[in-house]
């Protein structure tokens, strides 16, 4: 028996030094510069489906290259054709007027024409509907299609982020003939399409030779998937993969800065890290108590710590990057003298005790113990409670059931969360709301950039969160690639520009 | 025999049984909504609803219960809720992963205890012996992800042998294939080959005691072949119940060192299930992995059983 195995063993050892010879040779040989990318990512994507799940993950591996919304987001947030080529909107904001693509095709070779746009509209809208944003299209009232190039969108309100919410990936067009299928075997109308995909393991796209716009420099494109720190590391050392997109192990990147194999690039996402409060929970909604903990919080120390400098810090719900973006980090400086006088005044002179449930993203942990480190300085006891992903969903999310947590909220222009009566801030204005209201009645860019700065002005008046820091966009990749997103303005792993040079 | 074997049978099913029962109960009262985890923190109640209903998970507990077990029961192990694919799929593509890495790894720890466990037998307390004891020792102490960590730091950073983690999948060729389980398997059979070697040093040692052996050497049967023919076979019971043992083990090793290597394995299907709440799959996975640890076990003893039928070799392999 034993010598069986062996023999077999033996079999399989040579089997794999024969293939490696093999690929030594075939390394020698190439001399072209290269059309294929392997892209790191840390999850893996539940499914193939953009618009019947969050999962970042799904957005990452397909928006833009398989599937297109209407419009889509450049790699500077601005907003650019996808599978519309022109659109236009009325002076009330009530009617959008969609121009198609005129020889756009999904990837079965079916038309991707204005009953496409109308199929996946009404589909995401329904009663029965699963999109992850449905509040996006809460807003249309009927989906028109004079011809089959123009699709004409009639809302019943107006929403200043319409457009912005049919270039998300939620509002990717399906094909009716293929939609109910897209989780496993997506068809899109994007550059690539769909090859294979080894669970657990990769996805691999290929180049849609018919798609009708710009084509793509790359034949082939394999997303695999990462998830232990160490092994990206080493999966990028090694070789195995060209880019590592939204790279958390921050500790690393000095030792990747000094390698001339590769290239560090360091750029902002819409991840505003917070340190999520209870408003309705004693002694948290007492607005002193909220800013005793905003002085208490040394926010260059926290980047230090968890992002090893890598990250900006906030003073409100909103990204810097932002137009309408308002700079309010002076608002608190770090002050742990003024926290306690703070604290005293609202009657908690000895401090108080309170916990600190954290999810299990490294930043949350290691922002979690820091924050807990901050507080105690001020004499607010926070336990610190680690819990997984799940059990933060329910508990802490749906049940509204905790004091403090970090968390970084990811979703693009998401401040008007504060407006949502029952989300897990429990927190009430009527001033942000009356804000919020006209924020949508109002399509002119000045004037919505000048509310958004209103907006959160009130929010750190308010103090309703600690706002910490902005989750940074990190690309560890080799050295000649070109064209990966530096910025991350939505959950995107756009790969239709780049190249080898 | 007939009464052992049927013996085992029942014990088998009640296991199985139990382990369905106890893992379902188990995966109610965790918290962790799967249709909220699949929607994140945008949404909306009445989606959350919907999806609900889509996963069957607005039933009541029991009904979701019957309806499960009556499926598994046709063979039918359920759909994945999170990705919407028969579980047994799932499961069958992970173990063209798993099964040839525990085989490859099986095969590499026999084949390095056996010879290195005779080895130390036949040069009791000579320097041959305590080479292969300290590398016993070493092979013990040194978890198999540790030991993953150092051949990724060896044989892919360093060398640029083997890619340090990942799989290509059959489809991609069976040489790229086992190009990425070498060193998994190498990590996996360390440690089990320490163990092994132990093993089979101190049964050679026992069987040599006996007086079948030295009656055979009193014969004037050399000294390898007294190793070979007499004491191996004897010792080979011993081996071959921890071996048994070695496949459940192998089968929780391997959850580790297929995370190390992000290899597509069934340990790994299993971890993300759990985070991802997936509770078909975990049932399902979990059922099987309890099915086929009792029926390893089961095998094993049968296999002692037929080399030596003594009853009282029966009796002690039956027993738990």
């Amino acid at each position: 028996m034993s010598t069986a195995k062996r023999r077999f063993t033996l079999a399989a050892v040579a089997a794999a030094f024969a293939h490696l010879a093999l690929a030594a040779g075939s390394q020698a040989v190439m001399a072209q510069p290269r059309t294929d990318l392997v892209v790191g990512m840390a999850l893996e994507p539940p499914h193939l489906d953009p618009t019947a799940g969050a999962a970042g993950a799904i957005k990452e591996v397909t928006y833009a290259n398989l599937f297109e919304p209407l419009l889509r987001v450049d790699a500077d947030g601005a907003l650019i054709p996808g599978l519309a080529e022109r659109w236009s909107v009325s002076e009330d904001g009530l009617t959008y007027r969609f121009s198609l693509r005129p020889n756009a095709k999904f990837h079965d070779g079916s038309a991707a024409d204005s009953a496409a746009v109308k199929f996946t509209l009404d589909r995401a809208r329904a009663a029965d509907s699963v999109n992850a944003q449905k509040s996006y299209f809460a807003p249309i009232a009927q989906v028109d299609t004079p011809d089959p190039h123009t699709a004409v969108v009639t809302l019943s309100r107006p929403d200043g982020l319409f457009l912005i919410h049919m270039a998300s990936g939620d509002a990717a067009i399906v094909g009716p003939g293929s939609a109910a299928t897209n989780k496993r075997t997506p068809v899109g109308t994007g550059p690539f399409r769909f090859d294979r995909w080894v669970a657990g393991d990769r996805v691999v796209l290929v180049r849609n030779p018919d798609y009708d716009g710009v084509k793509p420099k790359l034949d082939r494109v394999t997303f695999r998937f990462i998830s232990d720190p160490a092994a990206q590391v080493a999966a990028l050392k090694a070789g195995d993969i060209d880019a590592f997109t939204l790279f958390s192990t921050y500790e690393a990147l000095p030792e990747f800065r000094n390698d001339p194999r590769f290239t560090v690039m360091v750029g902002s996402t819409e991840g505003e890290t917070i340190l999520s409060t209870n408003n309705a929970r004693k002694p948290f909604d007492d607005v002193r108590v909220r800013r005793a903990m905003a002085h208490a919080i040394d926010r260059k120390t926290l980047i230090e710590g968890v992002l090893y400098g890598n990250g900006v810090a906030i003073g409100s719900h909103f990204p810097p990057h932002r137009e309408g973006y308002v700079d309010l980090t002076g608002m608190y400086p770090y002050d742990p003298a003024k926290a306690k006088a703070l604290l005293a005044e609202a009657g908690y002179p000895n401090g108080f005790d309170t916990t600190l449930r954290l999810p299990p993203p490294p930043y949350a942990r290691r922002g979690g113990e820091l924050v807990a480190a901050m507080l105690a300085e001020v004499g607010i006891r926070a336990r610190i409670e680690p819990v997984e992903w799940a059990a933060w969903l329910d508990k802490t999310f749906k049940g509204k059931d905790y004091d403090l947590t970090l968390i970084a909220h990811t979703e693009p222009l998401d401040i008007d969360i504060y407006a949502r009566p029952d989300y897990y801030f429990n927190y009430r204005s009527e001033r942000f709301n009356a804000l919020n209201e006209e924020l949508n009645r109002t399509q002119d860019a000045a004037k919505r950039n000048a509310l958004y700065g209103e907006e959160q002005r009130v929010l750190a008046e308010d103090a309703v969160n600690g706002f910490l820091f902005m989750l940074p966009s990190v690309t560890v990749q080799k050295a000649g690639l070109a064209g990966m997103w530096v910025n991350r303005p939505i959950q995107a792993n756009d790969v239709t520009a780049v190249s080898w040079k | 025999m007939l009464a052992f074997l049927l013996r085992r049978l029942v014990g088998l099913i009640v296991t199985v049984w139990l382990a369905s029962l106890v893992v379902f109960t188990v995966l109610q009262l965790v918290p962790g909504d799967p249709a909220l985890l699949m929607l994140g923190v945008n949404a909306q109640p009445d989606t959350l609803a919907a999806l609900r209903g889509q996963m069957g998970l607005d039933q009541p507990i029991l009904t979701r219960y019957l309806r499960w077990a009556g499926a598994l029961l046709r063979g039918d192990l359920g759909v994945s809720l999170t990705y919407a694919r028969p579980v047994a799929e799932l499961v069958a593509e992970r173990l063209a992963v798993t099964l040839p890495l525990a085989l490859l790894s099986l095969a590499l720890s026999t084949a390095l205890a056996l010879p290195l466990g005779l080895l130390a037998a036949a040069r009791r307390g000579r320097g041959g012996d305590w080479a292969v004891l300290g590398f016993a020792q070493l092979g013990v102490s040194m978890p198999s992800f540790w030991i993953a960590i150092l051949l990724i730091l060896v044989f892919s950073l360093t060398l640029h042998w083997f890619p340090a983690g990942g799989f290509p999948g059959w489809s991609g060729g069976v040489g790229p294939a086992l190009h990425a389980l070498v060193l998994p398997a190498l990590a996996l059979a360390l440690p089990e080959a320490a163990i092994l070697t132990r093993v089979t040093r101190t049964a050679v040692l026992d069987t040599l005691g006996e007086d079948h052996v030295r009656t055979a050497r009193a014969k004037g049967v050399g000294r390898a072949a007294v190793l070979l023919r007499h004491a191996l076979p004897n010792a080979l019971i011993p081996v071959a119940t921890v071996l048994g043992l070695q496949i459940s083990f192998l089968v929780a090793g391997a959850v580790v060192v297929e995370n190390v290597f992000t290899l597509p394995g069934l340990g790994r299907l299993l971890y993300q299930a759990i985070g991802q709440r997936d509770l078909i799959v975990v049932q399902g996975v979990v059922v099987l992995l309890a099915l086929f640890v009792v029926l390893v076990n089961a095998l094993v003893d049968i296999a002692c059983a037929l080399v030596d039928p003594r009853p009282s070799a029966a009796t002690k392999g039956a027993s738990p």
